[in-house]
């Protein structure tokens, strides 16, 4: 195992910890928020440290900027979703807010 | 990929795969409440484009994703906040035999597609070798589009239509008053806010994405379908956004925008039919001809799409009659 597979591994491994730990989050804080709060933190992050982990193994500067683009664009979509989210389920004033 | 299809980890992927499609599936028929359906059936076509992906068909993956996960989603999901806007009551759940009758019939069709998949002779290869054959007289290098395009261009075609038949399904659902109208209720966002920012970042992206989808079907997986729904869903974040205000429905340059891809591709299945066959296009010209039949069905895909998901027309268009 090279040098370059033990820091995938290392990677990915933090990576899944991260997905596992939003997903115990998202399992068992008390409210919306909170449950929000740990799924798009922590699998964003784990996200980073997948893209990371498989970055060395895609055989070229260009596709690993592809997985860069995947992660922030999905950073960017779960970043918007979940302030949509959270403004939907704020308790509703008159006049209402933006859903 | 490291893990071909063959070795364990494959094979795990593969099973866990299946079980989450089967449990997704149940979640989506059997949930207790519409709109938890409806967001099983969303990640069930997810889950079902990963499938393909794992079957190598790129092509269908990518349909999937955009059309059956997308697509399908947001216009389930429009379908669940009007019915709570109208004050419908979810129905009672059905009776047991009702359910034991729809289960059995569920069982039987699939079944007896199992049965008939089954019932395949071994290391036949079906149709593959004979579209590899004749890829040279399509034009394309990309197998998939030389077979929706140029070998079996009637179902294409005829798909181009149905969808244009739904949506006038859909806008004859509209009220007498708001005929010619624009469509759909009013956004509400926030200027300034995350969704209008997000709708103003993203569009850049999403419309190269959109063009070299379509582009790509000449050589790789893509095309018109599947861009169409990308371009489809980049013009419906500006919607929702309020950064656009859909047409009204009776303006002229929709209705060529809806019905350019089907003309087009009748118009060039009638030329063919002069020369000899419906649909058959000269060998020397096929590659453009091709192209020229993906664009045009791209744009009124992606006409007909975001105007399916829009509505019928609701609203009085700002000038005053159409």
């Amino acid at each position: 195992m090279s040098a370059l597979d033990l820091f995938s591994l290392a990677a990915l491994t933090v990576g899944a910890g991260f997905f596992v730990a939003g997903t115990v989050g998202l399992l068992r804080f008390p409210d919306l928020h909170t449950r929000l709060h740990a799924l798009t933190k922590a699998d964003n992050l784990g996200l980073g440290f997948v893209v990371l982990g498989v970055m060395p193994h895609l055989g070229g500067l260009l596709p690993a900027l592809k997985v860069v683009g995947v992660w922030v664009l999905a950073m960017l979509a779960a970043g918007t979703a979940a302030q949509l989210v959270a403004r939907a389920a704020l308790p509703r004033r008159p006049p209402p807010e933006e859903g | 990929m490291t893990s071909g299809v063959g070795s364990v980890a494959g094979l795990a992927f593969d099973l866990a795969l299946g079980g989450l499609l089967l449990a997704t599936a149940l979640a989506a028929v059997a949930g207790r409440n519409l709109f938890g359906g409806v967001v099983a059936f969303v990640v069930y076509g997810l889950l079902a484009s990963l499938a393909w992906v794992r079957l190598g068909a790129i092509d269908v993956a990518l349909a999937e994703a955009a059309i059956g996960a997308g697509l399908t989603g947001v216009l389930l999901v429009g379908a669940v906040a009007r019915l709570a806007r109208i004050g419908a009551v979810e129905p009672a759940p059905t009776a047991p035999v009702g359910k034991a009758l729809a289960a059995l019939g569920a069982v039987g069709v699939a079944g007896a597609i199992a049965l008939a998949v089954l019932a395949l002779p071994e290391g036949r290869p079906g149709l593959g070798p004979e579209v590899a054959r004749n890829l040279e007289a399509s034009g394309v290098e990309n197998p998939v589009t030389a077979v929706l395009i140029v070998f079996r261009g009637y179902d294409t075609l005829i798909e181009s239509i149905v969808l244009l038949a739904a949506l006038v399904g859909v806008w004859a659902a509209s009220l007498e008053r708001d005929w010619g109208g624009l469509p759909g209720l009013r956004q509400h966002a926030r200027p300034g806010g995350v969704m209008a920012t997000f709708a103003r970042l993203v569009p850049s992206i999403g419309i190269v994405v959109g063009i070299y989808v379509v582009h790509a079907g000449a050589y790789a997986p893509g095309g018109a379908f599947q861009g169409g729904t990308i371009l489809a869903a980049v013009y419906l974040l500006a919607a929702m956004a309020g950064l656009v205000e859909p047409p009204a429905v009776s303006r002229l340059p929709v209705r060529l925008a809806l019905a350019l891809g089907p003309a087009v591709f009748l118009g060039l299945g009638v030329v063919g039919a002069l020369g000899g066959t419906f649909l058959a296009f000269p060998e020397a010209v096929a590659g453009t001809l091709v192209l020229v039949v993906e664009t045009a069905l791209t744009v009124s895909i992606a006409a007909t799409l975001a105007l399916l998901v829009l509505g019928p027309p609701a609203r009085p268009s700002p000038g005053g009659a159409p």
